[in-house]
């Protein structure tokens, strides 16, 4: 049954797509890891959503047994969780760059599987509450919907996150090394860089990003060991249609997906969970490099 | 380095579909440690099997889960771990709260593995899959996971035996309380699988009856994690009830969404119309007070109920019973009894359930219960209210009782029902 009932008035659209536009940041962020770490190491990192789930766990544990509150959190879980991802990089996921990508791909999914089990285990699968700050408990009332304070710091935080993330890759020496290496990393070793630390620090880097959102997820979500196996696959997906490795494709089309995402919840609320894979199907036939991926 | 596109696109979906395999493997046969279980020498090879079909990872897998199995278990250690000199087995699968997994484990277990009575089954479309499979196989199906009417309604079975709670008996309670106190009309968010649409149909059908109107509904997909879009529409529709026909993760992000959105400061409530006690547990009272709720069981309600649940939740991580694992226990063992009664060689499953019918049952989780003839269980219910912060003395006392829902009224009238076992004058 179409929820067309409910006239769409301008002020439900506006509010729909504001709201759109908060799951958006979720999958910029997240996405925009996965794109790094895919563009360097070559490796779709199916660990990011459990990274994501590490990065509420951390905030989470931090109030629970430090009782460090959500702010120190947000630096501290990302860097906690980026060092794990360091420790992956290392102990595993060096080994398997001489093979085929499939075998990173078969590991990450494994290590996904393994950390949101332990989670489970130990924490139950409902997940355990997590209050907002203080400082942005309350909503404002902006004529057309109310917005939560909380989600709007998610949306601004997110968007000055991507910013200075593709500014970092796209605008300066070290992001030319990196792109450079990605082309050729044989030729960027002869320079005298260092391009295995550069690779291990790029998946700290890709994973702190996905604890970024984990904590920024935790108060609106429950910290629960599944919130990241639901996102990992929209994710991805928002990945193809951004265009594997490009990392303006992978925030523009994570936004993007997002309002979409929100529309389809108006128009055909049953659809809204098959609405991305729908697009993602239709950019591989039409564009298979994705919409703004250069041709293999 | 570069591999093609194409090939590395083929493997996340390979990957997700393995995903959804990876859980349907398991199958840990546990058998109970019951008292003076040492003897081993068993004449015949037959034994008692129970399994317990339920979400072992998934959404679900707290308020069911884990806590079930160890219900079962406890229910045959009560019982004495064996039936004359039958040992009594408790086996359990992870049924990923997909009707096709679902199906194929019953199946197994039913035609392979000798499994006599498969019990909980969380999901109400998997159960009833795993009901028809039961009356085909001539097994049991006690079912304290599903909500769905259906079960006992148009699908009713000589072989299934509905316990707990049913979408009837939620909306009877919570419904009714709300629409009296003043809400008369809502708007729903709806699962969108067999146990939403019931529970919508059914809560529809008492808010009209009671004297309300329902101005509309919104499906949203199973274990949808953002809720503010649906609550937006919930919103605009000016209705002063909004009706949660979900459960589980579902309900709690819900119920989060609401309060960041300050639904409640527009002047609209909620109605949780199936909420757990882990539900509370994960939402903190801070955000769940005041909510209305309608259950079967809770742990706190007298001195046999804390005394299980504290058994309980010794075994299961500290965490209180919530009523479907209750079911579970109080189903396993009124289901031991009768076949004990019946003989324990007795292997038709409608006659075992025949007998359990015949049998009133009583126990710690219920107390004195019967079984109607469509299958239903009945027993009092209870309309519950979260307490304040304040209220609560500790971990786990969340519920101040509203009113008590004497097991005549709390259920679907068999003069209303549309089971074809239930005869018409």
């Amino acid at each position: 049954m179409l929820s067309l009932a409910i006239a769409i008035t301008p002020q439900a659209l506006f509010s729909q797509l504001l709201v759109g536009l908060i799951n958006g940041s979720f999958y910029a962020l997240l996405s925009l890891g996965l794109a790094i770490i895919f563009g360097l190491l070559n490796v779709i990192n199916f660990a990011h959503g459990a990274l994501y789930t590490c990065g509420a766990f951390a905030a989470w544990l931090l109030l629970e047994l430090a009782g460090v509150g959500y702010w120190p959190a947000l630096v501290l879980a990302p860097l906690l969780v980026g060092l794990v991802g360091v420790l992956i990089e290392r102990t595993m996921l060096k080994r398997l760059y001489k093979v085929d990508p499939l075998y990173g791909l078969l590991l990450t999914f494994g290590l996904a599987l393994i950390i949101q089990g332990a989670f489970s285990l130990r924490f139950g699968s409902s997940g355990q509450p997590y209050q907002i700050p203080s400082a942005l408990v309350g909503a404002t009332d902006l004529g057309f919907v109310v917005l939560p304070n909380y989600r709007a710091w998610v949306v601004l935080f997110s968007l000055v996150v991507c910013g200075v993330v593709w500014f970092l890759i796209e605008r300066t020496r070290l992001g030319a090394l990196l792109r450079a290496a990605t082309e050729n990393p044989t030729l960027v070793r002869a320079f005298g860089v260092n391009v295995p630390r550069m690779i291990t620090l790029t998946y700290g880097a890709g994973a702190g990003l996905a604890a970024l959102a984990g904590v920024l997820a935790a108060p609106i979500y429950r910290v629960s060991p599944l919130m990241g196996a639901d996102q990992i696959i929209v994710v991805i997906a928002v990945v193809v249609i951004g265009g594997m490795g490009s990392i303006a494709g992978s925030i523009v089309s994570g936004f993007a997906l997002g309002l979409v995402e929100g529309m389809t919840r108006v128009v055909y609320p049953e659809g809204s969970d098959t609405v991305v894979f729908v697009l993602m199907a239709l950019v591989l036939i039409f564009k298979p490099a994705g919409l703004f991926g250069r041709a293999a | 380095m570069k591999t093609s596109l194409w090939k590395l696109l083929a493997v996340p979906v390979a990957a997700a579909m393995a995903m959804g395999a990876a859980g349907c493997k398991k199958e840990e046969a546990a058998t109970p440690a019951a008292p003076g279980s040492g003897a081993p020498a068993v004449k015949a090879s037959k034994v008692i099997r129970i399994g317990v079909l339920t979400d072992m990872s998934g959404l679900y897998a707290d308020l069911a889960g884990p806590g079930s199995v160890e219900a079962a278990k406890m229910a045959v250690e009560d019982f004495g771990g064996k039936m004359g000199d039958i040992p009594i087995e408790v086996l359990s699968a992870d049924h990923q709260n997909k009707p096709d997994i679902g199906s194929n484990l019953a199946r197994q277990w039913m035609d392979v593995d000798g499994v006599d009575v498969v019990v909980d089954v969380p999901t109400s479309s998997v159960a009833l899959a795993v009901s028809e499979l039961a009356k085909q196989k001539d097994k049991v199906f006690l079912a304290s996971g599903p909500g769905s009417t259906d079960l006992t309604g148009k699908a009713c079975s000589p072989n299934t035996i509905h316990w707990a709670y049913d979408t009837y008996a939620l909306a009877n309670g919570t419904g009714k309380a709300v629409v009296q106190s003043g809400g008369d009309t809502w708007f729903f968010l709806t699962a969108d699988y067999a146990f939403g649409q019931a529970l919508e149909r059914d809560t529809s059908a008492v808010v009209t009856a009671s004297g309300g109107k329902v101005l509309g509904s919104v499906k949203h997909p199973l274990n949808a994690s953002d809720f503010s879009s649906f609550l937006l529409q919930a919103q605009s529709s000016k209705a002063k009830i909004i009706g949660l026909a979900n459960a589980g993760g579902d309900t709690i992000n819900a119920i989060k969404a609401a309060r960041e959105f300050g639904i409640a400061k527009g002047g609209q409530k909620l109605a949780g119309l199936l909420v757990f006690i882990t539900d509370i547990h994960a939402l903190g009272l801070e955000t769940a007070q005041g909510l209305n709720l309608t259950t079967a069981y809770y742990w706190d309600r007298d001195i046999s109920t804390r005394a299980f649940a504290k058994r309980f939740g010794g075994r299961n991580r500290d965490r209180m019973p919530t009523m479907v694992q209750g079911g579970v226990y109080a189903s396993v063992l009124h289901y031991l009894k009768a076949r004990q009664a019946l003989g324990a060689g007795a292997t038709s499953g409608a006659a075992v359930v025949a007998k359990m019918r015949e049998m009133p049952s009583e126990d710690v989780i219920f107390g004195k219960g019967s079984i109607r003839v469509d299958g239903r269980h009945i027993h009092t219910m209870y309309l519950y209210e979260v307490k304040k912060p304040s209220e609560s003395k500790g971990p786990w006392d969340y519920f101040k009782l509203v009113k008590e829902i004497p097991a005549e009224e709390a259920f679907l009238p068999l003069d209303q029902s549309v089971c074809p076992l239930v005869k018409k004058p």
